[in-house]
C-alpha cells in the first residue's frame, strides 16, 4: 500500500448541505479524517447525521459542498467529480459501507462465503480454492465459525449477520469504512462483544471509520474524535474524552447527562 | 431398428385440417358470419380492438372468427396484420370533451353539467342467465322502446376540468416544444418510462392483468383512495391534418371508453396537497379496461409525486414488462416447444449429483 | 427453388423494418456480445417461439441464399418445419438440410456439429437474451452492470454451485465472454456447444424477438464460458456412441424404446448422423430436402 501523504487528510469534507423541499437537512458541515482515525457522527434522531454519512459516502448527492478522498496515487480527488464507474469502484474496494440492518448490506440467499467472496470476484479473482480459503480467515477474523460458510446468512442471528456485514466490507482492504449505527437494534450483550471487534480491526487494519451512532457509549469506546450534531448542524466536535468529560455546547451537556448511569 | 421421426411436415399440414373442422364445428349449425360477430359480439370486438391496436371492428370480428373466440389469440392476429402496415402519418390529438356521449358518470358528484348518463350497461342488471336468449333471434317479451332521454349536449365539460377551476387538481404543462410521443411498436421499452409510453403500453395492455393489478392497489397493495372522476362512452371524432391542405379534416368516427380516475394526494415536501389523476382509454365499450388502466396509470406514477415504492402495481419494471398479452402468451406456451436437448443436460446433470450424493460430499 | 407467394414484401418485412433490423445488427456486430435493443415487430408466429431469430434471418436473407432451419439440432422438428415453410413462402429460396451447403442457418438451441465456414451465417433464437435475468429481474440494473463490466454477480453464482454441488451446475445457457469484455447468453444451447463459438469462422447473430434485443459474434472473436482456474469448464461426454451412426463426439439425444425404460443414445443433429451413415452405406435413401410446397 502506498504511505498516504501525511500533509493532507483521508478525507476532506467542505460545507455539505442539503435540504428536502422547505426543510434544511443539513447546514454546512465540514470536517477533515486522517488515515486511520476514528470519528464518531453523534446526534439524536433528525439531527442529519445519517443525511451526512449518506451525502459524503456519495450515497445522496448533498446541494452543496465538496467531498475529497485522498486515493491510493496519494491525491485528493473530489469525490463528485468522478464517474458512476469511479465511485462504484470505490465503494467497493477502498471504502465499505455497514449498514444498520445487516440485510441491507449482504446478499441474505447467498452463503457467507459468496458474500465476503464477491468484491473479490467482482475484481477478478479467479481462483474457488483462493476465494474459499480468504473468505474462511475473514469469518474466522469476525468470530464466525468457519464451517457456516456454505450457509446463507438467513439462517445467522442479528449480530452474525453484521459480522459478516463487516467481513464482507474489509475483504478488499478498505482505508475508510461508513458505518451507520452499526450496532443499534442488537441485543445489549451482542452489541458489546460486537464494540470489541469493530474496535480490534480498526486498529489492526488501521481503518478511518465515520460511525454514526446515537449512543455515546459507542463513540466512547471507538472514536478518537467526535461531532455532535442538532438539528442539521455540528454544534461541537473535538476529541472524543473531551468532549464527553467536558462539554462545552449546551446541547452535548444536555446528551451527556441523559446518559443512564449504571 | 429405430428409425429417426420423420414427417413434421405431414403433422402440421394435418392439423391446419383439424383445426378448420374443430372451427366450423357441427356443419350442421349455419356458420357464424363476421357480420354478426361485429353486431352482436361487440365488447368482444372492443376488447380485440383496443389491445391489437388497430380501429377496425371488422377486421377484429374477422380476428374473432378465426381464432374460433380466443379473444387473446383473435388480438394476436390483429397484431400482426398491424406489424406491417404502412404508416400514413399521425391524427390530431382527440378531443373527447368534444365526443358524442352515449354514457357519462361520474362518482364524485351527485349531478354535474351534462347530466349523468346511465347509457346501456350491464351495471344495473341482475345477472341471471336469460334463457329466451336460447330462442334463436325471437325475443319472447318485447323488450319496451328506450325512453329517449335529454341528449347530452355536445360539449360537456370534463369533471377534471371542473376541479381544475379552483386548483384542486394537478395540471401538467405540455413540455416545451411538445415532443411527439415514443412509438412503442417501433421502438423497443427501455427503462425508466415516462408517462407517455407507459400509458401506451397499458393500452395494449393485456385486461385481466391490468385489472388484478387495478385490483392490488385497492386491497392495501399501495392505496391512493380513488374516485371515479368520470367515465365517459360514446364516439369522438378522428381528424387529421394533410400537409397539402394544412388544415384539420374529419375522417371518421371512432368510439371510445375514457375513464378519469381521481386520487387524493396528501401533498409532499415539494407539492401542495391536491387531486392527482390516473387515465384509462379504450376501444369501444370497454369500462373494466379503462378502469383498470387509470388505477395502474395512477400507481405506476407513484415515484413522480414522491411516493414510496413498495407494491408491484408501483413498479415501472414489473407491470410493464408483464402487460402485454402477445409476449406472456407466447413464452408461456412455447414451453410446449421440445426442450429435450436442454433437458438432456439436466437429466445428466441430476444423475450426476445423485451420484456425488451417493459417494462423497461436496468439496 | 420453389415460388414465393406474391402477397408480402420478399421475407415478410417491409423495407423499413429490415433496415432498422440491419441496423441494429451492424452495432450489435461492431460490439461483440452487447444486447442492442431493436423495435421487434408483432410477426405471425408468438414471441417466444423464435420471432427473434425469424426478424434477423428475414433482414439478412437474399434470393440467393441457401437457408437450413433446424431446432433442437433436427431439420424435421415441428417447429423447425414451419419456420422453414414460413421462409419458403415469404422468399422462395432454396433450403437444404445439408449444414455445409447452407449460406444461412437458423437454429434454436443448438450448433450443428459440421464445423461452419467462412461467409455462412448462423442465427439464433434467444429466449431470455440477458445472462444476468435470474439474479437480477430489472433491466435497468442489468443494463449499468453490462455498461460497468461489473459482473461479480456472475461469479457469485457460480461459486454458489461450487460450494453447493462440488462443480457449476449449469448444463445449458452457459454464460460467456465475449472478446474480453460483455459477458452474453450463447441461447439456451447445450454446454457442449459452447466452445464452438470460439473463433468461429461464421458470422453468429443472436435474435431476442420477445425481450426485443439484438446481438452478435463476429467471425474469429475469442468466446470464453466463465469459470473459476481451478474449476475449468468442461463439456458433457457420453460413455456409449451414437446407437445409428457410431460417433463419439457429437451430442447425443435419450430415446426411450421400450416401457421398461430401455433407452438408446442418437445424434441430436440430424444431418451430421445421416451424413456419417451415408458415408457408411452410401445405398442408404437421402432424406427429403424439399418439402412438398404447402398449403397457402
Amino acid at each position: 500500500m502506498n504511505a498516504p501523504d501525511t500533509n493532507s487528510p483521508l478525507l476532506r469534507v467542505r460545507g455539505i448541505a442539503k435540504r428536502y423541499g422547505e426543510r434544511v437537512a443539513l447546514h454546512d458541515a465540514s470536517f477533515d479524517l486522517w488515515p486511520g482515525e476514528v470519528l464518531a457522527v453523534v446526534g439524536e434522531s433528525g439531527s442529519g447525521k445519517s443525511t451526512l454519512l449518506n451525502a459524503i459516502a456519495a450515497r445522496d448527492k448533498p446541494d452543496a459542498g465538496s467531498v475529497e478522498f485522498q486515493v491510493r496515487g496519494g491525491d485528493l480527488q473530489e469525490v463528485f467529480s468522478m464517474t458512476e464507474a469511479q465511485q462504484r469502484m470505490l465503494a467497493r474496494t477502498d471504502w465499505g459501507f455497514v449498514h444498520q440492518n445487516p440485510a441491507d448490506g449482504l446478499r441474505m440467499d447467498v452463503s457467507a462465503g459468496a458474500n465476503v467472496g464477491e468484491r473479490l470476484m467482482g475484481l477478478g479473482e479467479r481462483h474457488y480454492g483462493r476465494l474459499r480459503a480468504t473468505a474462511a480467515e475473514w469469518l474466522g477474523r469476525v468470530e464466525i465459525d468457519p464451517a457456516r460458510i456454505d450457509d446463507a446468512p438467513r439462517t445467522f442471528s442479528g449480530g452474525m449477520r453484521q459480522r459478516l456485514q463487516i467481513a464482507r466490507n474489509l475483504v478488499t482492504q478498505p482505508r475508510l469504512v461508513f458505518m451507520d449505527e452499526p450496532t443499534s437494534g442488537l441485543d445489549v450483550s451482542v452489541q458489546a462483544r460486537l464494540l470489541d471487534l469493530l474496535r480490534q480491526l480498526t486498529r489492526q487494519m488501521q481503518l478511518a471509520a465515520i460511525v454514526v451512532t446515537h449512543d455515546l457509549a459507542v463513540a466512547r469506546l471507538l472514536a478518537h474524535r467526535m461531532l455532535v450534531m442538532q438539528q442539521g448542524r455540528v454544534v461541537e466536535a473535538g476529541l472524543t474524552d473531551q468532549v464527553l468529560d467536558d462539554p462545552q455546547h449546551a446541547y452535548t451537556q444536555l446528551l451527556v447527562s441523559s446518559v443512564l448511569q449504571p | 431398428m429405430y428409425v429417426a421421426v420423420k414427417g413434421g411436415e405431414t403433422a402440421i399440414l394435418n392439423s391446419y385440417r383439424l383445426l378448420a373442422e374443430q372451427r366450423r364445428g357441427n356443419a350442421d349449425t349455419p356458420e357464424l358470419s363476421v357480420q354478426q360477430i361485429r353486431e352482436q359480439l361487440r365488447l368482444a370486438v372492443d376488447r380485440v380492438m383496443t389491445e391489437g391496436s388497430v380501429y377496425d371492428p371488422e377486421l377484429a370480428a374477422l380476428a374473432i372468427k378465426q381464432a374460433a373466440g380466443d379473444v387473446v389469440e383473435a388480438i394476436f392476429l390483429l397484431r400482426a396484420y398491424r406489424a406491417t402496415l404502412p404508416r400514413l402519418g399521425a391524427s390530431v390529438a382527440l378531443d373527447t370533451a368534444r365526443m358524442q356521449l352515449d354514457r357519462r358518470i361520474s362518482a364524485t358528484f351527485k349531478d354535474l353539467p351534462g347530466g349523468q348518463v346511465l347509457g346501456p350497461t350491464y351495471d344495473y342488471t341482475q345477472r341471471l342467465l336469460d334463457f329466451t336468449l336460447l330462442a334463436n333471434g325471437q325475443q319472447t317479451a318485447a323488450v319496451p322502446a328506450a325512453t329517449p332521454t335529454t341528449e347530452a349536449p355536445a360539449f360537456t365539460p370534463r369533471v377534471v376540468d371542473l376541479l381544475n377551476h379552483e386548483g384542486l387538481i394537478e395540471t401538467h404543462e405540455v413540455p416545451q416544444g411538445d415532443p411527439a410521443p415514443v412509438d412503442l411498436t417501433r421502438t423497443p421499452l427501455r427503462f425508466p418510462a415516462d408517462r407517455a409510453t407507459r400509458l401506451q403500453n397499458l393500452a395494449r395492455g393485456d385486461e385481466g392483468f391490468l385489472l388484478a393489478m387495478a385490483y392490488s392497489t385497492q386491497r392495501g397493495y399501495s392505496h391512493s383512495h380513488p374516485f371515479v372522476g368520470e367515465i365517459r362512452v360514446g364516439t369522438a371524432e378522428l381528424e387529421i391534418v394533410p400537409e397539402e391542405l394544412g388544415f384539420a379534416i374529419s375522417i371518421g368516427d371512432m368510439a371510445l371508453t375514457e375513464c378519469e380516475m381521481v386520487n387524493q394526494f396528501a401533498g409532499s415536501k415539494t407539492e401542495p396537497p391536491q387531486f392527482t389523476r390516473g387515465y384509462g382509454l379504450a376501444f369501444g365499450h370497454s369500462e373494466r379496461k379503462a378502469m383498470a388502466m387509470s388505477l395502474v396509470d395512477r400507481a405506476l406514477r407513484a415515484e413522480e409525486l414522491g411516493e414510496p415504492v413498495e407494491a408491484p402495481a408501483q413498479m415501472q419494471e414489473f407491470v410493464l414488462s408483464h402487460s402485454d398479452s402477445l409476449e406472456a402468451s407466447g413464452f408461456v406456451q412455447h414451453l410446449k416447444l421440445p426442450h429435450y436437448v436442454d433437458f438432456q443436460s439436466e437429466l445428466e446433470l441430476v444423475r450426476k449429483m445423485r451420484a456425488n450424493g451417493a459417494g462423497e460430499e461436496p468439496q | 427453388m420453389t415460388t414465393a407467394t406474391t402477397e408480402y414484401n420478399f421475407a415478410y418485412l417491409d423495407e423499413r423494418t429490415k433496415r432498422m433490423i440491419r441496423r441494429a445488427i451492424l452495432k450489435a456486430v461492431a460490439i461483440p456480445g452487447y444486447q442492442v435493443p431493436f423495435g421487434s415487430r408483432e410477426m405471425p408466429l408468438p414471441y417466444g417461439w423464435g420471432t427473434g431469430g425469424i426478424q434477423v434471418t428475414a433482414a439478412v436473407i437474399g434470393p440467393k441464399d441457401v437457408l437450413k432451419v433446424i431446432d433442437q439440432g433436427s431439420d424435421d422438428t415441428v417447429n423447425a418445419v414451419n419456420i422453414r415453410r414460413f421462409f419458403q413462402r415469404t422468399t422462395g429460396v432454396e433450403t437444404t438440410t445439408r449444414t455445409a451447403d447452407a449460406t444461412l442457418i437458423q437454429t434454436r438451441h443448438r450448433i450443428p456439429e459440421a464445423p461452419l465456414a467462412e461467409g455462412q451465417v448462423m442465427v439464433y433464437q434467444v429466449p431470455v437474451p440477458e445472462p444476468m435475468q435470474r439474479l437480477e429481474p430489472r433491466e435497468a440494473a442489468t443494463r449499468t452492470l453490462h455498461a460497468l463490466a461489473e459482473y461479480g454477480l456472475m461469479h457469485v453464482k457460480l461459486y454458489e454451485d461450487i460450494a453447493r454441488y462440488g462443480h457449476i451446475a449449469t448444463t445449458y445457457d452457459y454464460p460467456v465472454l465475449v472478446n474480453g469484455r460483455y459477458v452474453m447468453s450463447p441461447s439456451p444451447i447445450p454446454k457442449f456447444d459452447n466452445p464452438k463459438l470460439h473463433m468461429n469462422p461464421a458470422l453468429q447473430l443472436f435474435g431476442a424477438g420477445r425481450e426485443k434485443r439484438i446481438y452478435a459474434v463476429p467471425p474469429y472473436t475469442p468466446v470464453e464460458s466463465l469459470c473459476f482456474d481451478d474449476h475449468p469448464f468442461e463439456v458433457q461426454r457420453w460413455d456409449v456412441p451414437c446407437a445409428l451412426c457410431g460417433a463419439t463426439d457429437s451430442f447425443l439425444d435419450e430415446i426411450i424404446t421400450d416401457d421398461r425404460g430401455t433407452r438408446m443414445h442418437v445424434c441430436s443433429d440430424s444431418d451430421h448422423c445421416h451424413s456419417r451413415r451415408q458415408e457408411q452405406q452410401p445405398q442408404a435413401p437421402a432424406p427429403r430436402s424439399e418439402p412438398e410446397q404447402a398449403l397457402a
